[in-house]
């Protein structure tokens, strides 16, 4: 046996190829960007290269006579609690390659999910639940700032406002898609995106990487992103959504900024992205015009008057230590939506160090969040926005419990088109045609197709958050916003208890 | 304001009850006895842990000053509340709410009432600028946080009487048969968690606004964050008491009408908002998005009055029952049809309203 580098033996997965089932049709070597599959000429028969596999089943999933599992590869270093193989394994890559780790998707450290931790009530007898098919049930969401009060004038018609409001948006779901630019992920998925929140009346957030011409007739459904980069960032733009969020921070990768690499740059992503074809698109860790609250202030308002104050505008941020103060702060300067991105976000790329340990849990900072704002007494000053690991609809129903008006959902968008969280996004050779600009690997995506999965996870999430709430003898989404009163917690500590304000279980 | 620490960790008492309200509009004294009878036939409503009535037009000779009542399990804690009135009000009478002794009832707290009015500008301890009924509810939290005593009834010219027992007790206890009033309301509780407490007993009051409620609030936790951004702080541990907070502030605070605010309470559905001409759509848009953290989500029935008028309320899809009938200048309202035939047998009208919809009887002058 020749010599192999020490990460040519640790690799993660190996292919079971049955011998039996294989008719040799090459679709594996087809369907696998990571060349993992290949045609022996010599022995005239399809084998494979352990070595290559990133574990996204594509192979499994397309390989028309079931012959192939994929599997953790179980050879198991000598158990250390301190240095878990992964350690180990990164410390062969960065001996290799003197480089940063890479990585994609969000956070699979064994960081605490509050979620499992928080249970939700159901009425018994004192008060009737509410069955969704039989009686109304409302889930219409708005996000905007409202104000303390409002003023009315009675008419013989029936009641008139006289208070005018500020812009918002209105959400037949409290779910949305969340940031996810055109770049990283391909154009058939934006398409998708902006159809799928079309049908359902919610929204899609462009991400960072500008809106494509042939997109800004779902405008009245799209979020458009103004990150430190500024790509694809113009007048027409910034009129062409239904309001503007402003990046500040990403959860998966609080502090640092974003590098889309050049072979991602084709000529679509060029002309909407506003750099050369090719040329790597870098946003900057911080917005070079934002080193401090009130730089944020002016940038909100600078974005209000291009848009003619007829948008909401958002800043999302990532939940880190500070979140409740940050939040109060980016509220005082005017944003109307406050969208928090816990630890657990997904990304394209980001360090895996970065990933895997800055930032806090969305929940935590969406229950201190929604407080700081409620003793200050501006939370209708602007609608809070959870984003980061949100995995089902029990999920949502906590975080609009917790204080959420609503959540994004991306990772969740992105597995219900096929993504097998492989976590190899940042390569760029996605084989599910999610995260790739290729041509070949990009057409594996029918936009119509796609589409019709997201509005289909979406309605499943509506109907089981109805369920939910009429379980609980509410037929309103606002009678549950902020009501921790219908969750209790399992097995967390008291500070853990004071922080989400919820009961422990049994109380 | 700031949410006191734990906020979130509280005891809430959920109940089912009976409720009845009557009121002459012409301002014809009711004798009390009428309701104590009406609420005799809900006896089976309540499990006897707790009582209560609120009436108005008791206090003709005291019709301009605040009639506080007050209970308290001990003198000391009396006294205390005492000293706390006397730095911000004037007072005028104080004297024991006339009980007698009940077999039914068991260990009756103190009960005391005060005819007060408050002191004005320079003369008050704190509050010096705010109008004087913000003034009045800042002072009721102020002894109800900080002395063992609880104000029970605040208004002018009316008073709350209530406690852990069957109505009938109460009353009894009370001598409310001596009471004469143009608005009576009735309440008899089936709680299920708490034991009784007295102050927990219904009808709630602030001001004159009183309250007395069927049902069970199941959007309390939100009600109760959102009356705390707004400086009620909740502390009688059941879910009624954000009722008559959000009364006060819709009303008293946000200038709304009791119709507006019943919308805030019970709001039409959107689909029926989306159908609506354009003015009333946004109106009701508006109302629902500012106002969404304060809608009574859960089964309801309440009586509210404010002396002016009473008003019956069903939640938005009616799970609680509501009836209201008519007799000459007489207006009932009660969770069943029987109490009011029994004090009543001749109506002229009797209805159910519909879900969401409140039947607001005002007063002749």
């Amino acid at each position: 046996m020749a010599f192999a580098p020490i990460n040519k033996n640790y690799h993660d997965f190996f292919v079971v190829r049955d011998k039996d089932a294989c008719i040799n049709c090459q679709v594996c070597v087809r369907q696998c960007s990571y060349g993992v599959h290949f045609w022996d000429e010599a022995r005239q028969c399809v084998r494979h290269d352990n070595t290559k596999c990133i574990g996204c089943h594509r192979c499994e999933a397309l390989c028309p006579t079931q012959a192939l599992l994929i599997q953790e590869k179980p050879s198991n270093f000598k158990a250390n609690a301190l240095w878990r193989p992964v350690f180990i394994k990164n410390i062969y890559k960065q001996a290799d390659t003197g480089g940063v780790l890479l990585s994609g998707m969000g956070s699979p450290a064994d960081i605490p999910v509050y979620w499992d931790n928080l249970l939700l009530d159901a009425s018994q007898v004192t008060n009737p639940s509410i069955d969704p098919l039989r009686e109304p049930m409302e889930l219409r969401t708005f996000l905007g700032s409202k104000p303390t009060r409002l003023e009315f004038e009675e008419t013989p018609e029936g009641p008139r406002v006289k208070t005018k409001l500020k812009p918002n948006i209105a959400l037949n779901f409290p779910i949305m898609f969340s940031a996810m630019s055109f770049g990283s992920i391909n154009f058939n998925l934006h398409i998708a995106m902006a159809r799928a929140a079309s049908e359902l009346g919610t929204y899609y957030n462009t991400g960072e990487g500008g809106l494509h011409q042939s997109l800004y007739k779902y405008g009245k459904n799209t979020i458009v992103q103004v990150a430190s980069g500024r790509f694809g960032v113009h007048r027409d733009y910034l009129n062409a959504g239904a309001a503007i969020e402003i990046k500040i921070g990403q959860g998966a990768k609080p502090g640092i900024g974003g590098h889309l690499p050049g072979e991602k740059i084709n000529a679509k992503v060029s002309e909407t992205r506003m750099v050369p074809i090719g040329s790597d698109a870098i946003s900057p860790a911080p917005h070079h015009d934002i080193y401090s609250i009130e730089d944020l202030h002016q940038l909100i308002y600078a974005l209000k008057e291009a848009s003619e104050y007829k948008v909401p505008v958002s800043v999302k941020i990532a939940a880190v230590h500070n979140v409740a103060a940050i939040a109060s702060g980016v509220v005082r300067a005017g944003a109307d939506i406050v969208a928090i991105d816990g630890m657990r976000g997904g990304t394209g790329a980001a360090p895996a160090m970065i990933r895997d340990n800055v930032g806090i849990p969305i929940e935590l900072a969406l229950a201190s969040v929604d407080q700081r704002l409620r003793d200050e007494g501006i939370r209708n000053n602007a609608s809070i926005v959870a984003a980061g690991g949100t995995r089902c609809s029990a999920d949502v129903v906590k975080a609009i419990a917790l204080g959420a008006d609503a959540v994004y959902i991306g990772t969740a968008a992105l597995l219900a088109v096929g993504c097998t969280l492989c976590a190899r996004c940042y390569t760029g050779k996605c084989p599910w045609g999610i995260a790739t600009n290729d041509p070949y690997l990009a057409k594996r995506q029918n936009p119509d197709i796609a589409a019709k999965k997201m509005a289909n996870l979406m309605k499943a999430w509506a109907h089981e958050i109805e369920e939910m709430l009429g379980g609980m003898g509410l037929n309103s989404i606002e009678s549950l916003r902020g009501n921790r009163d219908k969750l209790r917690a399992v097995g967390l500590n008291q500070i853990e208890l004071d922080t989400l304000g919820v009961k422990a279980a049994g109380r | 304001m700031k949410a006191p620490e734990r906020y979130y960790d509280f005891q809430k008492d959920i109940s089912g009850c009976g409720v009845f309200g009557v009121i002459n509009t012409k301002r014809e004294l009711i004798p009390g006895s009428m309701p104590i009878q009406a609420m005799c036939t809900m006896h089976d409503r309540g499990n006897g842990l707790g009582g209560g009535f609120a009436a108005y037009g008791i206090y003709p000779d005291h019709a301009d000053k605040y009639a506080f009542h007050i209970m308290c399990e001990t003198q000391e804690g009396l006294d205390s509340a005492e000293e706390l009135i006397k730095k911000f009000f004037v007072i005028h009478e104080s004297q024991p709410i006339p009980t007698k002794p009940t077999l039914a009832i068991k260990n009756p707290p103190i009960v005391w009432r005060f005819f007060l009015s408050a002191k004005q500008g320079g003369d008050r301890p704190k509050w010096r600028t705010n109008d004087e009924k913000d003034y009045v509810v800042n002072v009721i939290m102020h002894i109800n946080k900080k002395t063992p005593a609880f104000v029970f009834s605040s208004g002018k010219n009316m008073g709350a009487f209530k406690g852990v027992g069957f109505p009938e007790d109460i009353a009894e206890f009370f001598r409310l048969d001596e009471y004469q009033g143009y608005i009576w309301t009735g309440h008899n509780r089936f709680p299920t968690n708490t034991p009784g407490w007295w102050g927990g007993a219904h009808p709630f009051t602030l001001l004159d606004w009183s309250i007395v409620h069927n049902g069970e609030i199941s959007s309390y936790g939100i009600n109760r964050r959102y009356l705390c951004e707004h400086d009620y702080e909740c502390t009688l541990m059941t879910d009624t008491e954000v009722v008559a907070y959000e009364i006060d502030m819709l009303i008293r605070k946000h200038g709304l009408s009791l119709r507006m605010a019943s919308w805030v309470f019970a709001p039409p559905f959107w689909d029926e908002i989306d159908r609506m001409p354009e003015e009333q759509r946004k109106a009701f848009e508006a109302l629902r998005m500012v106002y969404g953290p304060a809608l009574l989500n859960g089964p309801f029935a309440i009586l509210v009055s404010d002396g002016t008028c009473l008003m019956g309320l069903n939640d938005r899809i009616k799970l609680r029952p509501l009836i209201v009938a008519e007799s000459g200048s007489n207006v009932f309202m009660s969770s069943e049809e029987s109490s009011i035939r029994d004090v009543c047998r001749e109506l002229d009208t009797v209805w159910a309203p519909k879900a969401g919809e409140p039947v607001i009887v005002k007063l002749e002058d």
